[in-house]
This record gives C-alpha cells, structure tokens and sequence, in this order.
C-alpha cells in the first residue's frame, strides 16, 4: 500500500515544535522550583534537570521532522485517505459516500502559523480522519471539494 | 437523527400530553433512595452533627420538588412525522426526531414502575445517540401504552395518528430461544457477583464515612475479627477464600436470576428481533433487523472452561450497554456453547461466520503477544519490588509475584491462539483474547472505511492492526497483528473498490 499523495504545509514542523514546548517548559519548571525549594540540594537535581533538557531537545528536534514525513493526505473520486502519527502511526481510509460532516479548526497556535486542520467525521465513532497542519488556504480549498463530492455522492451515510 | 428544535419551530401545538400521573408517586421514592446511605446514618448511629442533617432533609425536599416540577414540564405528542419531548424547566428544550429515524424502542420497568403498572420507553434514533444525546426518553407510560406505542413505532403502517388510535394488527412472532433453566448452572462462572461484592464494600465505606457509622465497633463483625486474629494465617487465608468465592458463586446466581428470568429472544413478522428479559425490573428490547449488522460471541476464560459463551448484537442505534453488555445488546445469556452458536445463526441467517476455520497470524504475531504479556508482567514485578522496598514490606511478597512471568506464558500463548480473521459468507470475522475471548462477525455491508495502525515495534515486525469501522456496536472491530500486505488484501476482498486504489500501482 503506497502513501498519500500529499504533504501537509511545511510550516507544521514548526506549529508542532511550539505546541509540544509548552509542556516541556511545566515540567522544567517544576524540578527548579523542587530543586531550589530543597534546604540540602542534592546532586541528583541538576542531573535530572539535565537529562530532561536533552530529552526535550530530542523531542523537539525529532517529532516534528518524523511527524511532518508522516503526516499526508489525499482524495480521490471515492475515498478520503490520511495517514498521520509519528511513532505510532495510522492511516484511515473512508468512502466519499460514508463522509457526514467536513470542519475546520484554528487553534491559537494554528492561527500563529496560518494552519488549519480539517476533520472529515462518518457515522462510525471510530472513523473521524483529521488532516493536521495544512496551510488555511489548502484547507479551505479542500472542504469546499469534499462539500461538493460528498453532496452529488448522496445517502443518509450510515 | 434527532434534532433540537427552538420552540417555535414547531408548527401546530395541539396534541401534547403528560406522562402517567402515576409518576408523581415513583420520582420522589426514587430521589429519596439516593439519600439512604446518608439518612440510614443518622438514624442508625444518631450523630453526625444536626446542622449537617437539617441540611440534609432540606435538600432531599428541594431534590423531590425538582423532579415533582420534571413531570410537569414534561410533554410529548406523536405527529404522523415526528415524535416530540419537550422537557426542561428554565431551559425548555424541545427535541423531535422523524418517526422513520427511528432505530429501537426499549421498554424497561423497574419495580416501582411494575407496581403502579408503568414502563419507562427509549426511543434510539441513530449515532447521535451514542453518547446518550438525543435520545427520547418517556420515562412513566401506563405499561399497555407503552408496548402500544413500542409495536407501532417499530411495525409502522401509514396511518400514526396517535398512540391509541390503531391497534395493531397481531404480529406473527417466531421464538428463537428462550431461557433454560439449566443454564443457571453457568451463573457463578460469570463472576458477576464480585461487582456486587465491590459495590457493597463501597456503600459499606460510604456509612462509615458519611453516616457516621463504624462498622467495626458493631457486634458480630468484631467477633469475627477477633476470631480470624487467634487462628493462624494460613487458616485465616483459606477461610476468607472460601468466603468470598461462596459470596461470589451465590450473588452471580442471583444476578443472573434477576437479570434473564424470562429471557426470551422472539422475530416479529414486522423484521424486528425482540429481547425480553428481566425478573424484578423487565426490560423488552427490539432491535430492527435490517439495523443488525453482525453479531458477536463472547466467552469469558471461566466460561470458556465450562463450555459455555454469550451472544450480543452487533447493531446501530442500540444505546450503549455496561459491562458484559457494552457495544451490544445481549441477544442469549451466557448459555451452552452449541445453543449460541444455533441463535447466532438463526440471527444471522448464516452459521459460516462462527465455524469457519480463522487464518492465523504467524509467527511474528505469536512473539509479538508473548513479549507483551512477560513485559506487562515484568512491569508489575517491578512496581511490586519499588512498593515493597519503600514500605519495607516482606521480601516475600515480591517473591510471590514472580509468579506472573511465568504465569504470562500460556496467556500469551493463548491470546496468539484466539488471534484470527477470517471472510466468510459476506461477513468479516475478527477473533482475540484470551481472559474474553470474542469473535465478531460484521456484515461488509456495515463497514464504512478502514484503520491501518501499526506502532514502531510493529512496523519493524511487518505487522499493522486492522479496524473495520462501522456505525454499529463497539463501532470499531479490529483484527490485530496482522500481516500488512494480508491486511490490505483482506480488506480489498471485503470492500472491494476501496483500499485497491491506494495499493502499489495506479
């Protein structure tokens, strides 16, 4: 089975970077107040506090790069097609004629970097397939063409 | 699917009615029961301090206001489209769904309802009530108006003018089975009863905190403790063993007594299966055949030693169950393995799915399942050491769970054994577990798309997790560890059209 046709916007790399820094920052941020906070600092803080660098470092060199080389997606006549996921990855396929509802969503750090990611849901719980990271203007482009393949395709979708 | 209309959306306002007075009587009963542990408190051990209770009762009165107020404001109306609720106090909400969206209608009646003669009616009307949203619940019918309304809603002709306008022609109705009372033998290897245990030790906890009563200061429980405290440990262990699995043993029987007296799984000529069931609180399901997209064996390990297993429904619109019960209604209670085997078939139409012999998924995945158990073991060992040695508890607690590695073997050993996928007769078969095992069959007409996922230990074993997704039952059934190129032909056999044009070559 061959990968989607398309990448997402390159500028994803990015957006991914800074959302995930945040968490990093909280966790950084407790072992300095724990560590300064101690009457007798070990030597074991500054350690850890090292070691969290580096893994935060690596993820936040690693992740975007993997995630942006996984992260495609693609429609044809029939079907909607995404894969996404970095260490564990999925790809999901749906028929246009399943497709019930298209939408957009701009988060704060999306609207940062003009993205936009697009959710195609079916009647399955289980089966949403969400498009990560595409620039605005792709994103806009592509819900109008799925509104209007899902439309002359018809059904209740169930 | 339903839908929430404002309140002038709604065209002619003629024709609403109340539910059955008779629920004035059961909400109040109802509320107050969920003061019991709190009120039984008070009154058994008398403290608890006064200004709490006060506190107490008026609360309970302000809870039974609210749900005298709930009948009030509670209408609904059949119009020859839609049925109407509407419902809310200081938000009145009216939902409406189409009459031919409607999927089910359950009717359940709990024993007050069976007392005063009434049944609580939900109406599922698709996937949007998965979540519980949007369903129409009509909780207090006189119990005929509602099977009146329940075999109109789902046997439909083309005059519904109101519910007790037309009677319904009699329906032809065809048993499929019904319960056996030797299959109570199976009760006490559901261990159902060791949820009830659970839920006993928590109310039990709940008096001694909230109601302020120590049970351990009562009489016959301190003698107990004093007598297991002079015995030896060895003795103490075995008796408290025998305890609970007699407690277990006799608290499933008497779930299972309670749950399925009555079972009885019917097809009415008007292409719906009905479930009845239930010896206090009865409950009569139906379920539109042409929703039924499958169905599914279950057999928990205990059961599967005695030779026996469960059926549920694999169908859209069924609200959501608990437990045994999650992702379907049950369609035969844990019963002979060749007896649900015989009404899986009947259901079906085909007896295939179930007997087909499974493809395997080779080696790679048999490694993949013993890796997973012995890890999943070993972490516990771990957790078990690090606890062991922060609370200096006995090295010999730690000992014991080394058990687990090699406790993991057969299970992964088993779990591989379950692992299978199979096409059979319009229908795709997923089997795994081991603790349950299940085998689904879902009709490829109910599949909408395909999940491939597979996690880096997995790609690096050529291996992906396929997931039929579906509007129906757990709405995901998914075969594991299965070869990706034997995935993606699986699933090109079972839909064709789909995956192919995604394959190797344009």
């Amino acid at each position: 089975m061959r990968v989607p046709a398309n990448l997402v916007s390159p500028r994803a790399r990015w957006y991914w970077a800074v959302r995930a820094l945040p968490g990093w920052l909280l966790i950084l941020a407790t072992e300095v107040v724990v560590w300064l906070a101690r009457s007798a600092p070990s030597a074991a803080h500054p350690v850890v506090l090292a070691l969290t660098v580096a893994l935060a470092g690596a993820h936040l060199i690693v992740m975007p790069q993997w995630r942006y080389r996984v992260h495609r997606w693609e429609i044809t006549d029939t079907a909607v097609y995404t894969q996404s996921g970095w260490f564990t990855q999925e790809r999901r396929i749906a028929p246009i004629s399943r497709v019930q509802t298209v939408d957009t969503e701009r988060g704060p750090f999306e609207q940062l970097f003009r993205l936009a990611n697009v959710t195609v849901t079916t009647a399955s719980a289980a089966g949403p397939l969400k498009i990560h990271g595409l620039a605005a203007d792709t994103a806009a482009a592509l819900v109008d063409d799925l509104t209007v393949r899902t439309r002359t395709a018809g059904g209740d979708g169930t | 699917m339903s839908t929430a209309l404002s309140e002038t959306g709604v065209a002619a306002d003629t024709g609403w009615r109340r539910l059955s007075p008779r629920m004035l009587l059961v909400h109040p009963i109802i509320e107050l029961g969920r003061f019991v542990p709190a009120l039984l408190g008070l009154f058994v051990a008398g403290s608890g301090g006064g200004g709490w209770s006060v506190a107490g009762f008026v609360g309970a009165g302000v809870v039974v206001a609210f749900a005298l107020l709930r009948w009030v404001m509670t209408r609904y109306r059949i119009t020859p489209e839609q049925i109407q609720l509407r419902r809310g106090l200081l938000r009145r909400t009216t939902i409406a769904a189409p009459i031919d969206r409607v999927r089910t209608v359950d009717v359940t009646a709990h024993l007050l309802h069976r007392v005063l003669g009434l049944a609580k009616v939900v109406i599922g009307t698709g996937t949007s009530d998965r979540k519980g949203r949007g369903r129409l619940v009509l909780d207090g019918l006189g119990a005929d108006a509602a099977s009146r309304l329940r075999a109109e809603l789902l046997h439909r002709g083309q005059h519904l003018d109101t519910v007790d306008a037309v009677t319904p022609s009699a329906p032809v109705e065809y048993e499929i089975a019904r319960l056996n009372r030797a299959w109570i033998r199976y009760a006490p290897f559901t261990l159902s009863g060791a949820l009830t245990g659970l839920a006993l030790l928590g109310f039990a906890s709940r008096l001694n905190n909230e109601g302020g009563l120590h049970l351990s200061r009562l009489g016959p429980l301190r003698a107990l403790g004093d007598q297991l405290r002079r015995t030896s440990l060895g003795l103490d262990i075995a008796v408290i063993v025998v305890f609970v699995v007699v407690f277990v043993a006799v608290a499933s029987t008497i779930g299972y007594v309670l749950a399925f007296w009555n079972f009885r799984l019917t097809r009415h000529s008007g292409g719906t299966l009905h479930v009845t069931r239930g010896l206090i609180t009865s409950r009569a399901t139906s379920i539109e055949q042409r929703r039924l997209h499958g169905a599914e064996i279950s057999e928990a390990l205990l059961l599967r030693c005695v030779g026996a297993a469960r059926c549920l429904s694999i169908a859209t619109g069924l609200r959501v169950g608990r437990g045994a019960e999650r992702g379907g209604e049950l369609l035969l209670p844990p019963a002979p393995r060749a007896e649900v085997l015989r009404v899986a078939a009947d259901v079906l139409g085909t007896a295939t799915p179930f007997v087909v012999p499974l493809r395997s998924h080779g080696p790679a995945a048999r490694r993949r399942r013993l890796t997973r158990a012995i890890l999943g073991a070993m972490v516990v060992v771990g957790l078990d050491g690090a606890l062991c040695w922060l609370t200096h508890a006995s090295p010999y607690v730690w000992i014991a769970s080394l058990v687990l590695p090699i406790a993991a073997v057969p299970l992964g050993m088993d779990r591989y054994r379950s692992l299978g996928h199979a096409l059979a007769d319009g229908f795709v078969v997923a089997c795994f577990g081991s603790l349950i095992r299940r085998r689904s069959a879902l009709s490829c007409d109910g599949i909408i798309g395909w999940n491939l996922k597979s996690t880096y230990f997995q790609r690096r074993l050529g291996l992906t997790t396929l997931t039929a997704t579906t509007a129906a039952g757990k709405q995901h059934y998914d075969i594991y560890d299965v070869a990706e190129t034997d995935a993606v032909g699986f699933a090109e056999q079972a839909v064709p059209g789909l995956i192919s044009q995604f394959g190797r070559h344009r």
